[in-house]
Protein backbone atom coordinates (compact mmCIF):
# COMPACT_ATOMS: atom_id res chain seq x y z
CA UNK A 1 0.00 0.00 0.00
CA UNK A 2 1.79 3.41 -0.70
CA UNK A 3 0.64 6.46 0.91
CA UNK A 4 0.12 9.92 -0.14
CA UNK A 5 -1.12 12.66 2.14
CA UNK A 6 -4.05 14.99 0.17
CA UNK A 7 -4.28 17.29 3.12
CA UNK A 8 -2.14 17.49 5.95
CA UNK A 9 -2.81 19.17 9.06
CA UNK A 10 -2.50 22.97 8.06
CA UNK A 11 -4.80 22.58 5.23
CA UNK A 12 -6.70 20.75 7.09
CA UNK A 13 -7.89 23.16 9.32
CA UNK A 14 -7.65 26.02 6.59
CA UNK A 15 -10.25 23.44 4.43
CA UNK A 16 -12.82 22.97 8.17
CA UNK A 17 -12.45 27.05 8.59
CA UNK A 18 -13.23 27.56 4.69
CA UNK A 19 -16.52 25.12 5.30
CA UNK A 20 -17.48 26.83 8.50
CA UNK A 21 -17.88 30.08 6.55
CA UNK A 22 -19.59 28.64 3.87
CA UNK A 23 -22.28 27.56 6.44
CA UNK A 24 -22.67 30.67 7.84
CA UNK A 25 -23.17 32.70 4.63
CA UNK A 26 -25.89 29.68 3.64
CA UNK A 27 -27.64 29.16 7.35
CA UNK A 28 -26.70 32.52 8.98
CA UNK A 29 -26.84 32.44 12.78
CA UNK A 30 -28.37 28.47 12.53
CA UNK A 31 -31.71 29.71 14.25
CA UNK A 32 -33.13 27.21 11.81
CA UNK A 33 -30.59 24.85 10.81
CA UNK A 34 -28.83 21.85 11.72
CA UNK A 35 -25.96 19.76 11.63
CA UNK A 36 -26.32 16.06 11.20
CA UNK A 37 -23.32 13.70 11.04
CA UNK A 38 -23.91 10.31 9.10
CA UNK A 39 -22.53 7.36 11.49
CA UNK A 40 -19.87 6.14 11.94
CA UNK A 41 -17.19 9.13 10.54
CA UNK A 42 -19.00 11.57 9.88
CA UNK A 43 -19.89 12.62 13.41
CA UNK A 44 -16.07 13.76 13.41
CA UNK A 45 -16.55 16.07 11.16
CA UNK A 46 -19.73 17.46 12.75
CA UNK A 47 -18.13 17.42 15.86
CA UNK A 48 -14.93 19.76 14.59
CA UNK A 49 -17.55 21.90 12.62
CA UNK A 50 -19.65 21.91 15.76
CA UNK A 51 -16.69 23.55 17.76
CA UNK A 52 -14.99 25.75 14.99
CA UNK A 53 -18.88 27.29 14.48
CA UNK A 54 -19.55 27.95 17.81
CA UNK A 55 -16.10 29.93 18.35
CA UNK A 56 -17.25 32.18 15.00
CA UNK A 57 -20.70 32.60 15.96
CA UNK A 58 -21.08 32.69 19.44
CA UNK A 59 -23.88 30.49 19.42
CA UNK A 60 -25.00 27.35 20.26
CA UNK A 61 -25.05 25.06 16.66
CA UNK A 62 -27.65 21.91 17.14
CA UNK A 63 -26.05 18.59 16.06
CA UNK A 64 -27.02 15.07 15.76
CA UNK A 65 -25.94 11.46 14.96
CA UNK A 66 -27.67 9.36 12.26
CA UNK A 67 -27.16 5.58 12.06
CA UNK A 68 -27.94 4.17 8.95
CA UNK A 69 -27.10 0.59 9.15
CA UNK A 70 -30.75 -0.33 8.40
CA UNK A 71 -31.52 1.63 5.43
CA UNK A 72 -28.33 0.23 3.55
CA UNK A 73 -29.31 -1.47 0.29
CA UNK A 74 -26.42 -4.32 0.72
CA UNK A 75 -28.10 -6.37 3.23
CA UNK A 76 -27.70 -9.85 2.89
CA UNK A 77 -24.91 -9.06 0.29
CA UNK A 78 -22.68 -9.31 3.01
CA UNK A 79 -20.70 -12.12 4.93
CA UNK A 80 -21.96 -11.07 8.23
CA UNK A 81 -24.99 -8.57 9.32
CA UNK A 82 -24.11 -4.91 9.52
CA UNK A 83 -23.94 -4.15 12.93
CA UNK A 84 -25.76 -0.61 14.04
CA UNK A 85 -23.95 2.87 15.78
CA UNK A 86 -26.11 4.77 17.70
CA UNK A 87 -28.56 7.16 16.49
CA UNK A 88 -28.63 10.57 18.58
CA UNK A 89 -31.17 13.07 17.48
CA UNK A 90 -32.99 14.93 20.49
CA UNK A 91 -34.35 17.35 18.40
CA UNK A 92 -37.59 17.82 15.77
CA UNK A 93 -36.20 18.01 12.49
CA UNK A 94 -39.77 18.97 11.11
CA UNK A 95 -39.34 22.27 8.95
CA UNK A 96 -35.39 22.53 9.77
CA UNK A 97 -32.54 23.22 7.55
CA UNK A 98 -30.69 20.31 7.70
CA UNK A 99 -27.02 19.81 6.50
CA UNK A 100 -26.10 16.14 6.35
CA UNK A 101 -22.36 15.15 6.87
CA UNK A 102 -20.07 12.59 5.61
CA UNK A 103 -16.45 12.46 5.93
CA UNK A 104 -16.06 10.98 2.37
CA UNK A 105 -19.11 11.13 -0.80
CA UNK A 106 -17.96 8.22 -3.44
CA UNK A 107 -20.84 6.19 -4.59
CA UNK A 108 -23.60 8.29 -2.74
CA UNK A 109 -25.07 4.51 -1.65
CA UNK A 110 -24.60 5.69 2.01
CA UNK A 111 -26.09 9.42 1.34
CA UNK A 112 -28.94 7.76 -0.35
CA UNK A 113 -29.37 5.64 2.52
CA UNK A 114 -29.01 8.33 5.04
CA UNK A 115 -31.47 10.65 3.09
CA UNK A 116 -34.07 7.78 3.84
CA UNK A 117 -32.88 7.38 7.29
CA UNK A 118 -33.35 11.07 7.96
CA UNK A 119 -36.89 11.25 6.56
CA UNK A 120 -38.07 8.87 8.99
CA UNK A 121 -37.76 11.70 11.63
CA UNK A 122 -40.08 14.27 10.09
CA UNK A 123 -40.33 16.35 6.75
CA UNK A 124 -36.94 18.66 6.80
CA UNK A 125 -37.65 22.03 4.83
CA UNK A 126 -34.28 21.50 3.21
CA UNK A 127 -31.29 19.36 3.06
CA UNK A 128 -28.10 19.69 1.86
CA UNK A 129 -24.83 17.65 1.50
CA UNK A 130 -21.45 18.77 3.22
CA UNK A 131 -18.22 16.14 2.48
CA UNK A 132 -15.13 16.63 3.67
CA UNK A 133 -13.86 14.47 0.60
CA UNK A 134 -15.40 14.05 -2.50
CA UNK A 135 -14.06 11.25 -5.13
CA UNK A 136 -15.65 12.41 -8.20
CA UNK A 137 -16.66 10.08 -11.13
CA UNK A 138 -16.99 7.62 -8.68
CA UNK A 139 -20.78 7.97 -8.22
CA UNK A 140 -23.40 5.19 -8.60
CA UNK A 141 -26.14 7.13 -7.99
CA UNK A 142 -27.37 11.04 -8.55
CA UNK A 143 -25.91 12.34 -5.48
CA UNK A 144 -23.94 15.79 -5.17
CA UNK A 145 -22.87 17.65 -2.39
CA UNK A 146 -23.33 21.43 -1.84
CA UNK A 147 -20.40 21.82 0.47
CA UNK A 148 -16.67 20.05 -0.18
CA UNK A 149 -13.85 20.14 1.74
CA UNK A 150 -11.97 18.69 -1.12
CA UNK A 151 -12.45 17.09 -3.97
CA UNK A 152 -10.03 14.27 -5.74
CA UNK A 153 -9.82 11.88 -8.64
CA UNK A 154 -9.36 8.66 -7.60
CA UNK A 155 -9.68 4.54 -8.78
CA UNK A 156 -12.00 2.00 -7.46
CA UNK A 157 -8.94 0.01 -5.67
CA UNK A 158 -7.58 3.30 -4.57
CA UNK A 159 -8.81 4.09 -0.44
CA UNK A 160 -9.05 7.49 1.08
CA UNK A 161 -9.17 8.17 4.75
CA UNK A 162 -9.81 11.18 6.97
CA UNK A 163 -7.74 11.18 9.95
CA UNK A 164 -8.80 13.28 13.13
CA UNK A 165 -6.17 14.45 15.72
CA UNK A 166 -8.54 13.30 18.61
CA UNK A 167 -8.83 9.55 17.47
CA UNK A 168 -5.77 8.94 15.11
CA UNK A 169 -3.85 11.53 16.17
CA UNK A 170 -3.51 14.09 13.49
CA UNK A 171 -5.16 15.95 11.60
CA UNK A 172 -4.56 14.31 7.83
CA UNK A 173 -6.55 12.88 4.70
CA UNK A 174 -4.63 10.00 3.24
CA UNK A 175 -4.83 8.27 -0.31
CA UNK A 176 -3.95 4.78 -0.01
CA UNK A 177 -3.19 3.34 -3.40
CA UNK A 178 -2.13 -0.53 -4.18
CA UNK A 179 1.50 -0.51 -5.88
CA UNK A 180 0.56 -2.78 -8.43
CA UNK A 181 -2.34 -1.37 -9.93
CA UNK A 182 -1.50 0.17 -13.71
CA UNK B 1 -17.53 -12.00 16.25
CA UNK B 2 -20.02 -10.24 14.51
CA UNK B 3 -22.83 -12.80 13.40
CA UNK B 4 -24.68 -15.36 15.35
CA UNK B 5 -23.09 -18.69 15.58
CA UNK B 6 -26.45 -20.16 15.20
CA UNK B 7 -28.86 -20.82 12.21
CA UNK B 8 -31.91 -21.10 14.35
CA UNK B 9 -32.85 -19.68 17.22
CA UNK B 10 -34.28 -22.98 18.97
CA UNK B 11 -33.46 -22.51 22.30
CA UNK B 12 -31.10 -20.47 24.66
CA UNK B 13 -28.73 -23.39 25.38
CA UNK B 14 -27.34 -23.42 21.65
CA UNK B 15 -26.79 -19.31 21.99
CA UNK B 16 -23.07 -18.47 22.75
CA UNK B 17 -22.76 -15.62 25.79
CA UNK B 18 -21.45 -13.54 22.28
CA UNK B 19 -24.66 -13.78 20.80
CA UNK B 20 -26.98 -12.95 23.67
CA UNK B 21 -24.54 -9.76 23.69
CA UNK B 22 -24.48 -9.29 20.11
CA UNK B 23 -28.75 -9.59 19.92
CA UNK B 24 -29.26 -7.20 22.73
CA UNK B 25 -26.83 -4.63 21.39
CA UNK B 26 -29.11 -5.12 18.14
CA UNK B 27 -31.82 -4.55 20.37
CA UNK B 28 -30.63 -1.52 21.27
CA UNK B 29 -30.47 0.25 17.90
CA UNK B 30 -34.10 -1.04 17.22
CA UNK B 31 -35.44 0.28 20.61
CA UNK B 32 -34.56 4.06 18.95
CA UNK B 33 -36.26 2.91 15.74
CA UNK B 34 -39.94 1.97 17.52
CA UNK B 35 -39.95 5.43 19.87
CA UNK B 36 -39.45 7.75 16.36
CA UNK B 37 -42.11 9.46 14.71
CA UNK B 38 -41.60 6.56 11.53
CA UNK B 39 -41.34 3.10 13.34
CA UNK B 40 -40.21 0.88 10.53
CA UNK B 41 -37.20 0.35 8.41
CA UNK B 42 -36.24 -1.15 5.22
CA UNK B 43 -33.84 -3.89 6.16
CA UNK B 44 -35.87 -6.94 5.59
CA UNK B 45 -37.94 -6.30 2.10
CA UNK B 46 -37.11 -9.31 0.63
CA UNK B 47 -37.81 -10.84 3.21
CA UNK B 48 -40.81 -13.48 3.47
CA UNK B 49 -41.73 -14.79 7.24
CA UNK B 50 -44.56 -17.23 8.09
CA UNK B 51 -45.62 -17.15 11.92
CA UNK B 52 -47.05 -20.34 12.31
CA UNK B 53 -49.10 -20.88 15.93
CA UNK B 54 -50.33 -24.58 16.94
CA UNK B 55 -50.99 -23.46 20.16
CA UNK B 56 -52.78 -20.06 21.27
CA UNK B 57 -51.02 -16.86 21.70
CA UNK B 58 -51.57 -13.07 21.99
CA UNK B 59 -48.61 -11.44 23.09
CA UNK B 60 -45.87 -13.57 21.41
CA UNK B 61 -47.80 -13.53 18.26
CA UNK B 62 -48.99 -9.82 17.72
CA UNK B 63 -45.05 -9.27 19.21
CA UNK B 64 -43.39 -11.16 16.41
CA UNK B 65 -46.02 -9.50 13.67
CA UNK B 66 -44.97 -6.05 15.06
CA UNK B 67 -41.29 -6.53 14.67
CA UNK B 68 -41.63 -8.05 11.45
CA UNK B 69 -43.65 -5.47 10.18
CA UNK B 70 -41.20 -2.76 11.42
CA UNK B 71 -38.44 -4.50 9.51
CA UNK B 72 -40.42 -4.36 6.36
CA UNK B 73 -40.94 -8.18 5.63
CA UNK B 74 -43.83 -9.58 4.02
CA UNK B 75 -45.62 -11.84 6.65
CA UNK B 76 -48.36 -14.39 6.84
CA UNK B 77 -49.84 -15.74 9.36
CA UNK B 78 -51.45 -19.19 10.44
CA UNK B 79 -53.04 -20.58 13.29
CA UNK B 80 -53.67 -24.00 13.71
CA UNK B 81 -57.21 -23.75 15.13
CA UNK B 82 -58.73 -22.69 11.35
CA UNK B 83 -55.99 -25.00 9.76
CA UNK B 84 -55.54 -28.28 7.73
CA UNK B 85 -53.88 -29.55 10.53
CA UNK B 86 -57.54 -30.23 12.14
CA UNK B 87 -58.22 -32.11 9.07
CA UNK B 88 -54.74 -34.46 9.77
CA UNK B 89 -52.34 -32.81 8.19
CA UNK B 90 -48.76 -33.66 9.55
CA UNK B 91 -46.08 -30.62 10.50
CA UNK B 92 -43.77 -31.70 7.95
CA UNK B 93 -46.27 -30.93 5.10
CA UNK B 94 -48.36 -28.28 6.83
CA UNK B 95 -44.79 -26.65 6.76
CA UNK B 96 -43.42 -27.68 3.06
CA UNK B 97 -46.84 -26.46 1.48
CA UNK B 98 -45.86 -23.02 2.86
CA UNK B 99 -42.40 -23.20 2.08
CA UNK B 100 -43.03 -23.77 -1.58
CA UNK B 101 -44.94 -20.42 -1.28
CA UNK B 102 -40.79 -18.81 -0.83
CA UNK B 103 -40.62 -18.30 2.72
CA UNK B 104 -37.83 -17.42 4.08
CA UNK B 105 -38.29 -18.05 7.93
CA UNK B 106 -40.93 -19.60 10.00
CA UNK B 107 -41.87 -18.42 13.59
CA UNK B 108 -43.55 -21.56 15.09
CA UNK B 109 -44.96 -21.98 18.66
CA UNK B 110 -45.98 -25.87 19.27
CA UNK B 111 -47.38 -27.72 22.06
CA UNK B 112 -44.66 -30.28 21.78
CA UNK B 113 -40.90 -30.02 23.14
CA UNK B 114 -38.45 -30.44 20.26
CA UNK B 115 -40.79 -29.33 17.39
CA UNK B 116 -38.46 -26.24 16.44
CA UNK B 117 -35.48 -28.36 16.15
CA UNK B 118 -37.49 -30.83 14.48
CA UNK B 119 -38.40 -28.64 11.92
CA UNK B 120 -35.23 -26.84 11.61
CA UNK B 121 -33.61 -29.93 10.55
CA UNK B 122 -35.92 -30.79 7.57
CA UNK B 123 -36.85 -27.41 6.20
CA UNK B 124 -34.46 -25.07 4.34
CA UNK B 125 -35.86 -21.97 6.03
CA UNK B 126 -34.68 -20.09 9.11
CA UNK B 127 -36.72 -20.95 12.29
CA UNK B 128 -37.08 -19.26 15.29
CA UNK B 129 -38.87 -20.92 18.24
CA UNK B 130 -41.75 -18.83 19.60
CA UNK B 131 -42.24 -21.68 22.11
CA UNK B 132 -42.17 -25.68 22.01
CA UNK B 133 -43.97 -27.09 24.67
CA UNK B 134 -42.26 -26.69 28.37
CA UNK B 135 -38.99 -26.89 26.23
CA UNK B 136 -38.30 -23.44 25.51
CA UNK B 137 -38.77 -20.11 24.75
CA UNK B 138 -35.56 -18.82 23.81
CA UNK B 139 -37.27 -15.23 22.60
CA UNK B 140 -39.37 -14.16 26.09
CA UNK B 141 -35.87 -15.24 27.82
CA UNK B 142 -33.78 -12.72 25.58
CA UNK B 143 -36.14 -9.87 26.44
CA UNK B 144 -36.74 -10.66 30.33
CA UNK B 145 -32.64 -10.78 30.63
CA UNK B 146 -32.59 -7.56 28.29
CA UNK B 147 -35.32 -5.91 30.36
CA UNK B 148 -33.09 -6.91 34.05
CA UNK B 149 -29.95 -4.75 31.86
CA UNK B 150 -31.69 -1.89 30.85
CA UNK B 151 -33.36 -1.61 34.15
CA UNK B 152 -30.20 -2.68 36.57
CA UNK B 153 -27.48 -2.17 33.93
CA UNK B 154 -26.20 -5.10 33.98
CA UNK B 155 -27.04 -9.14 34.32
CA UNK B 156 -24.19 -10.05 35.78
CA UNK B 157 -23.94 -10.46 39.18
CA UNK B 158 -27.49 -9.78 39.57
CA UNK B 159 -29.44 -11.91 42.06
CA UNK B 160 -33.19 -13.17 39.85
CA UNK B 161 -35.92 -15.99 41.93
CA UNK B 162 -37.84 -17.60 39.38
CA UNK B 163 -41.39 -17.81 40.78
CA UNK B 164 -44.07 -20.74 40.05
CA UNK B 165 -44.81 -23.34 38.01
CA UNK B 166 -41.16 -24.36 37.09
CA UNK B 167 -42.33 -27.90 36.02
CA UNK B 168 -44.32 -26.41 33.29
CA UNK B 169 -42.40 -23.27 32.42
CA UNK B 170 -40.62 -22.77 28.77
CA UNK B 171 -40.06 -19.69 30.39
CA UNK B 172 -38.46 -20.87 33.05
CA UNK B 173 -36.03 -23.23 31.29
CA UNK B 174 -35.41 -20.79 28.55
CA UNK B 175 -34.71 -17.80 31.45
CA UNK B 176 -32.54 -20.10 33.46
CA UNK B 177 -30.25 -20.53 30.54
CA UNK B 178 -30.23 -17.14 29.69
CA UNK B 179 -29.27 -15.83 33.24
CA UNK B 180 -25.95 -17.84 34.00
CA UNK B 181 -25.10 -17.27 30.33
CA UNK B 182 -24.74 -13.56 31.49
CA UNK B 183 -23.25 -14.46 34.87
CA UNK B 184 -26.23 -14.38 36.87
CA UNK B 185 -27.48 -16.19 39.87
CA UNK B 186 -31.09 -18.08 39.71
CA UNK B 187 -33.21 -19.61 41.96
CA UNK B 188 -36.04 -21.17 42.05
CA UNK B 189 -38.70 -20.85 43.89
CA UNK B 190 -42.23 -22.56 44.12
CA UNK B 191 -44.12 -25.83 46.00
CA UNK B 192 -42.31 -29.09 45.50
CA UNK B 193 -44.55 -30.73 43.28
CA UNK B 194 -43.36 -27.84 40.72
CA UNK B 195 -40.35 -28.07 41.18
CA UNK B 196 -38.49 -30.44 38.97
CA UNK B 197 -36.61 -33.01 40.78
CA UNK B 198 -33.18 -32.45 39.36
CA UNK B 199 -32.93 -28.42 38.44
CA UNK B 200 -30.58 -27.76 40.85
CA UNK B 201 -27.86 -29.68 38.25
CA UNK B 202 -28.40 -26.63 35.95
CA UNK B 203 -26.66 -25.09 38.86
CA UNK B 204 -29.50 -23.30 40.67
CA UNK B 205 -30.57 -22.89 44.23
CA UNK B 206 -34.19 -23.80 45.29
CA UNK B 207 -36.60 -22.33 47.56
CA UNK B 208 -39.89 -23.68 48.62
CA UNK B 209 -40.12 -20.28 51.08
CA UNK B 210 -41.46 -17.43 49.10
CA UNK B 211 -40.25 -14.74 51.30
CA UNK B 212 -36.43 -15.96 51.85
CA UNK B 213 -36.54 -15.90 48.25
CA UNK B 214 -37.60 -12.47 47.80
CA UNK B 215 -35.05 -10.99 50.92
CA UNK B 216 -32.27 -12.97 48.78
CA UNK B 217 -33.22 -11.61 45.45
CA UNK B 218 -32.51 -8.30 43.50
CA UNK B 219 -35.09 -9.60 40.74
CA UNK B 220 -38.44 -11.84 40.96
CA UNK B 221 -40.07 -13.27 37.79
CA UNK B 222 -43.51 -14.23 38.42
CA UNK B 223 -45.03 -17.02 36.64
CA UNK B 224 -48.23 -17.83 35.62
CA UNK B 225 -49.57 -21.16 37.22
CA UNK B 226 -50.22 -22.90 33.28
CA UNK B 227 -53.41 -24.70 34.37
CA UNK B 228 -53.79 -25.74 30.89
CA UNK B 229 -50.35 -27.68 31.08
CA UNK B 230 -51.42 -29.66 34.08
CA UNK B 231 -53.19 -32.76 34.22
CA UNK B 232 -52.65 -34.10 37.45
CA UNK B 233 -53.50 -31.83 40.63
CA UNK B 234 -50.59 -30.37 41.69
CA UNK B 235 -51.46 -28.18 44.66
CA UNK B 236 -54.28 -28.22 46.55
CA UNK B 237 -56.20 -24.84 45.47
CA UNK B 238 -55.70 -21.94 43.52
CA UNK B 239 -56.50 -19.96 46.74
CA UNK B 240 -53.79 -21.85 48.88
CA UNK B 241 -51.13 -21.45 46.67
CA UNK B 242 -51.94 -17.80 45.91
CA UNK B 243 -51.40 -17.37 49.61
CA UNK B 244 -48.58 -19.62 49.64
CA UNK B 245 -46.43 -18.12 46.57
CA UNK B 246 -48.52 -14.90 45.30
CA UNK B 247 -46.66 -11.68 45.70
CA UNK B 248 -48.93 -8.98 47.23
CA UNK B 249 -48.20 -5.54 48.10
CA UNK B 250 -47.71 -5.99 52.02
CA UNK B 251 -45.16 -8.79 51.28
CA UNK B 252 -43.15 -6.68 48.66
CA UNK B 253 -43.25 -3.58 51.17
CA UNK B 254 -42.21 -5.71 54.25
CA UNK B 255 -38.38 -6.45 51.95
CA UNK B 256 -35.37 -5.13 52.99
CA UNK B 257 -34.89 -3.63 49.35
CA UNK B 258 -36.56 -2.55 46.32
CA UNK B 259 -36.67 -5.40 43.86
CA UNK B 260 -37.36 -5.64 40.22
CA UNK B 261 -40.87 -7.70 39.84
CA UNK B 262 -41.21 -9.24 36.28
CA UNK B 263 -44.08 -11.51 34.74
CA UNK B 264 -44.11 -12.85 30.93
CA UNK B 265 -47.41 -12.80 30.73
CA UNK B 266 -50.60 -13.35 30.63
CA UNK B 267 -51.42 -12.27 34.68
CA UNK B 268 -53.31 -13.75 36.67
CA UNK B 269 -54.20 -10.88 38.83
CA UNK B 270 -54.90 -11.99 42.34
CA UNK B 271 -53.31 -15.57 41.73
CA UNK B 272 -49.78 -14.80 41.29
CA UNK B 273 -49.45 -11.41 41.61
CA UNK B 274 -51.83 -9.07 43.13
CA UNK B 275 -53.07 -5.98 40.75
CA UNK B 276 -51.69 -3.32 42.86
CA UNK B 277 -48.05 -4.97 42.63
CA UNK B 278 -48.68 -5.35 38.62
CA UNK B 279 -49.35 -1.93 38.31
CA UNK B 280 -46.81 -0.70 40.94
CA UNK B 281 -43.65 1.18 40.12
CA UNK B 282 -41.11 -1.50 40.67
CA UNK B 283 -43.24 -3.54 38.24
CA UNK B 284 -41.34 -3.81 34.69
CA UNK B 285 -44.37 -5.88 32.92
CA UNK B 286 -45.36 -2.92 30.30
CA UNK B 287 -41.67 -2.50 29.58
CA UNK B 288 -40.80 -6.29 29.33
CA UNK B 289 -43.61 -6.25 26.04
CA UNK B 290 -42.17 -3.18 24.80
CA UNK B 291 -38.22 -4.91 24.86
CA UNK B 292 -40.26 -7.56 23.48
CA UNK B 293 -40.20 -6.00 19.98
CA UNK B 294 -36.80 -4.65 19.91
CA UNK B 295 -35.35 -7.88 20.85
CA UNK B 296 -37.48 -10.02 18.44
CA UNK B 297 -36.69 -7.07 16.01
CA UNK B 298 -32.71 -8.10 16.75
CA UNK B 299 -33.02 -11.54 16.71
CA UNK B 300 -35.12 -11.97 13.23
CA UNK B 301 -32.43 -9.17 11.54
CA UNK B 302 -29.41 -11.24 12.81
CA UNK B 303 -30.94 -14.94 11.32
CA UNK B 304 -31.93 -13.07 8.52
CA UNK B 305 -28.84 -11.75 7.65
CA UNK B 306 -27.56 -15.74 7.09
CA UNK B 307 -30.20 -16.36 4.45
CA UNK B 308 -28.65 -16.93 0.91
CA UNK B 309 -30.29 -16.37 -2.19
Amino acid sequence: MERQEILNSKHFELTINRLCYQLIEAHGDFSNSVLIGLQPRGVNVVTRLKQNLEAIIGKEVKCGNLDITFYRDDFRRRESPLIPSTTNIDFDIENKDIVLIDDVLYTGRTIRSGLDALLAFGRPAKVELLTMIDRRFRRDLPIQADYVGKTVDTLVSERVSVEWKEIEGEDKVILFTQENNG
Amino acid sequence: MDSLSVDHVIGIKDLTKNDIELIFKTADAFKEVINRPIKKVPSLRDITIANLFFENSTRTRLSFELAEKRLSADVINFSAASSSVKKGETLIDTVNNILSMKVDMVVMRHPNPGAAKFLSERIDAKVVNAGDGTHEHPTQALLDAYSIREKLGSVEGKKVVIVGDILHSRVALSNIYCLKKLGAEVMVCGPTTLIPKYIAELGVLVEHNLRKALEWCDVANMLRIQLERQDIKYFPSLREYSMQYGLNKELLDSLPKEIVVMHPGPINRGVEITSDVADSKQSVILQQVENGVAVRMAVIYLLASKVKR
